[in-house]
């Protein structure tokens, strides 16, 4: 980023100078204006996919992501007014119908700031899918992911480069999986834990405090673990 | 089995993951599908993980990582094809072969999928097959369902090309390809060698020619930009993906006329500053990559490509690449990761293409007809094509016209045709009474009517409200089911949205169900607020569009909803923004 030159915008009515190049939610918060996010991780390359973050710059035709958006010269900016909120809240509001949040509680937080109505989109075909526990590990739960792509980034070249995981299909249908589906046991997966700390939902567990929440004692769930290795090396 | 693999992957040692779709669809045709083994060895020679090529294969529709039958039948259920019969058909081949859509049957033999819109309309219903070994050849019309099975029908009928003059289509037969001898010379090419390539850019610039892929950019303007980016390194790439329902005007370029293409393509290169040029055709259009390979390998025989061509120093290598069923890889970033052996995602703009495109150097990317149009504007000069059409709609355009008219097919107009004119005059009348024509394609708006005297200009569309797009114009008279027209585009959307953002991922598929079922109180509410965040939320221009149609009927064709009962729908203050 050249920070030699900086620009001056408005955002929510205040004036601010920044460094060319500076996304719209680092001058937002900058002023302390609170623009929402879910996809974007500091740690992760940003994709602007979920578009929580969007907001109106100069009344344009669409509205801008300002996790990934960069400051414009003189753009009069707002965070927060009646189209961006009907997209967020229908962004909630379909997302919700679609994914268990149960275990995402800041997702939960914007549903109630941004009013939206968790029954919105009656007879909707949730995406469902099997709880997955096929390692020692961590298990998956498919039905809380989001789809904010940062297992498969940090699995990827964001992190570790070892490329255990995908995406698989398209449109509605996208889900992380591994090559044909295979259990992470025979993918090149090195159990690093680096998905599970960037899964902003429950999607991703370490395997302990599942077990924990299924009311397993520590015991109980150790057993479990080593039972699965052991099996694992038989088969090989 | 294997002996096979290893000779299909061999022939691509030393290549990178570039080669990536090109090696898949060797094994898809040679195997119906690209299973465990035949993904560890790609990976292996291309070095692409395995997880990677499998969600590569996962993402269009044409790849399959399961066995599938040794004929492949797909039958197109977009509304043109859905009005000709298509469901019934679908319904009659699935009875005859034991099947459930999607399934294969228990012998092996057959595979039976809905295919999304095959550029085929004008003789719907239409079908792509593809054969174990051999590769896809597309019907059409399909006149049974036994037809498909014994496969009687193996071709397509030729199509009603006509217009009010003869530029673009010029010695354009439906029947066969011109061959560089009907074509003649590249004349246009050897004037522009001779001129500076600043020189040609300003011809394009000046003849007023903006793009005919549906996002009408000034063409010299887009070439401009890439030339002034420093690289040593530029691509010139033409979008042949054509996938907008109810478009078929490329098909018939491509089909027609591939030397005016690459003859399009190659002053385009030289004036931009490439070197190496793509041409991206749609898994789905067979014909035309044959005939296009066979011109590809005439013009460089002839010198026309290659290296340093007639002497000038001028080279162009052109490399032909087939897409594997995906509508968004006509989004030129998407485009990009296609080439580039990726699943097709349209990428976040800033950069633009012509600063960082294909592997990230400086990339033109124009639509066919649009590149088709140079080589007139360089032999007879801008102002020549400029005095054809209107001011801001300069030069001759296509428009494919399907659905009921007498005599749908490629007409070359002048801009400012009114669409009346178009229907009456050009296309022997509508059948029946008409209810509604939908400009543009799928992500195009109706136009009723009382609006047929809009004369056909990309700034008269603009200003009520509609859109040129693709050039598609969809007629429907008034026997039509309007709400069966909206459910089919909603599937379309729902299909080939690519997934990566939110508000098209989730939207696509609620619009679909909201359409596809007795309406709800609220139904036409929710209709609008996931219309109107798709619009101005989404990523790219299809989740940006894919409300467009329906939007637009809100407004146009009420009744349409009006099974919705009065559920205190109200516009919020940014409806028509
Ligand atoms: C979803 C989507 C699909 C598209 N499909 C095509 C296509 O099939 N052919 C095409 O030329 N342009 C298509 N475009 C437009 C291209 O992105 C691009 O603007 C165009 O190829 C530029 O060429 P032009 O300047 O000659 O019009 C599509 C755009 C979107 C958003
Ligand atoms: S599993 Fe978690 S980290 Fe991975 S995409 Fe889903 S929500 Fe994101
Ligand atoms: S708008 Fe649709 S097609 Fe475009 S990036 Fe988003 S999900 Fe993909
Ligand atoms: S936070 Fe910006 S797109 Fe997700
Ligand atoms: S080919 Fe079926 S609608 Fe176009």
């Amino acid at each position: 980023m050249d920070t030699s030159k900086t620009i001056t915008l408005t955002i929510d009515g205040q004036e601010v100078t920044v460094p060319e190049g500076t996304t719209l939610l680092e001058a937002a918060r900058q002023l302390g204006s609170d623009v929402p996010v879910i996809c974007y991780h500091e740690a992760t390359t940003s994709n602007g996919l979920c578009r929580i973050c969007v907001v109106d710059v100069n009344g344009g035709r669409v509205l801008q992501p300002a996790c990934v958006a960069a400051c414009q010269a003189g753009a009069a900016v707002s965070t927060r007014n009646g189209r961006v909120e009907r997209s967020r809240r229908t962004i909630l509001e379909m997302l919700n119908s679609a994914v268990d949040l149960s275990a995402a509680p800041e997702i939960g937080a914007l549903m109630t700031d941004y009013q939206a109505d968790p029954q919105r989109f009656p007879e909707a075909a949730a995406r469902d899918h099997e709880l997955m526990d096929d390692n020692p590990f961590y298990v998956r739960d498919y039905s809380q992911c989001v789809l904010c792509w940062r297992c498969v980034q940090v699995c990827g070249s964001d992190a570790q480069y070892t490329f255990a995981l995908t995406l698989d299909g398209r449109g509605y249908d996208t889900h992380v999986s591994t090559a044909f589906s295979i259990p992470m046991t025979e993918s090149p997966c090195v159990f690093c834990g680096q998905c599970i700390g960037v899964c902003p939902t429950g999607a991703l567990k370490p395997k302990i405090e599942w077990g924990l929440e299924k009311g397993l004692s520590h015991d109980e769930i150790r057993q479990m673990t080593r039972q699965k290795r052991r099996r694992k090396h038989m088969d090989e | 089995m294997k002996t096979m693999l290893d000779s299909i992957v061999s022939g691509y040692a030393g290549k990178r993951r570039e080669a990536l779709l090109p090696l898949l669809w060797e094994v898809q045709t040679a195997y119906g599908f690209i299973s465990a083994e035949a993904v560890h060895a790609v990976s292996h020679t291309l070095r692409v993980p395995e997880a990677d090529i499998y969600g590569v294969i996962g993402f269009y529709s044409l790849f399959h990582d399961q066995p599938t039958g040794e004929r492949i039948i797909r039958v197109c259920a977009d509304p043109v094809c859905g009005m000709h019969g298509a469901d019934t058909l679908l319904d009659d081949l699935c009875q005859r072969l034991d099947i459930s859509l999607g399934e294969t049957t228990t012998d092996g033999q057959f595979t039976v999928e809905r295919a999304p819109c095959l550029g085929l309309c004008d003789h719907a219903p239409a079908a792509l097959i593809s054969q174990r070994g051999q590769g896809e050849s597309a019907v059409a019309p399909i006149t049974s369902a036994d037809s498909l099975v014994d496969g009687t029908l193996s071709r397509v009928a030729p199509s009603v090309i006509e217009g009010e003059l003869r530029v673009l289509l010029e010695g354009v037969q439906p029947d066969h390809a011109q061959s560089l001898a009907d074509y003649g010379d590249y004349a246009a090419l050897r004037k522009a060698l001779g001129l500076s390539p600043e020189a040609v850019i300003e011809a394009v610039s000046q003849s007023g020619l903006i793009g005919r892929g549906g996002a009408a950019f000034p063409t010299g303007r887009k070439w401009q930009g890439a030339r002034q980016s420093a690289s040593d390194v530029r691509y010139l790439i033409c979008n042949a993906d054509e996938s907008e329902p109810g478009t078929f005007k490329d098909r018939v370029l491509l089909e027609g006329c591939p030397h005016r293409l690459i003859e399009g393509i190659a002053i385009a290169a030289y004036a931009a500053g490439a070197g190496q040029g793509y041409i991206f055709v749609r898994g789905e259009y067979p014909m035309a990559y044959q005939r296009l390979q066979a011109a590809l390998d005439e013009a460089h025989a002839a010198g026309w490509l290659g290296e340093n061509v007639l002497g000038t120093g001028f080279s162009l290598h052109i490399e032909l690449r087939r897409g594997a069923g995906a509508y968004i890889c006509g989004e030129e970033t998407a485009l990009f990761e296609a080439i580039e052996g990726k699943r097709g995602f349209p990428r976040i703009k800033p950069p633009y293409p012509t600063v960082a495109g294909l592997f990230g150097k400086p990339t033109v990317v124009n639509n066919v007809e649009t590149l088709c149009a140079v080589p007139d504007i360089i032999a007879n000069g801008a102002e020549h094509f400029r005095n054809r059409g209107t001011k801001d709609s300069a030069g001759s355009k296509l428009v494919s016209v399907s659905g009921h008219v007498r005599r749908p097919g490629v007409y070359e107009i002048l801009p400012g045709l009114p669409l009346r004119q178009l229907l009456e005059e050009q296309c022997g009348g509508v059948e029946g009474r008409l209810q509604a024509v939908l400009m543009g394609g799928a992500s195009g708006t109706f136009l009723m009517p009382d609006e047929l005297d809009t004369p056909l200009t990309f700034e008269n569309l603009r200003a009520i409200g509609s859109t040129f797009g693709s050039g598609a114009v969809m007629v429907f008279n008034d026997t039509v089911d309007m709400r069966d027209v909206l459910t089919r585009l909603a599937h379309f959307f729902q299909h080939e949205s690519c997934g990566k953002c939110f508000p098209c991922q989730l939207g696509t598929q609620r619009q679909l169900e909201i359409l596809k079922r007795t309406p709800l109180p609220g139904d036409t509410q929710r209709l609008h607020d996931i219309g109107r965040t798709m619009t101005e939320a989404s990523l790219c221009g299809l989740g940006q569009t894919a409300a467009s149609a329906i939007l637009s009927a809100m407004k146009k064709l009420p009744d349409v909803f009006d099974r919705d009962t009065h559920d205190g729908h109200q516009q919020d203050n940014h409806a028509d923004h």
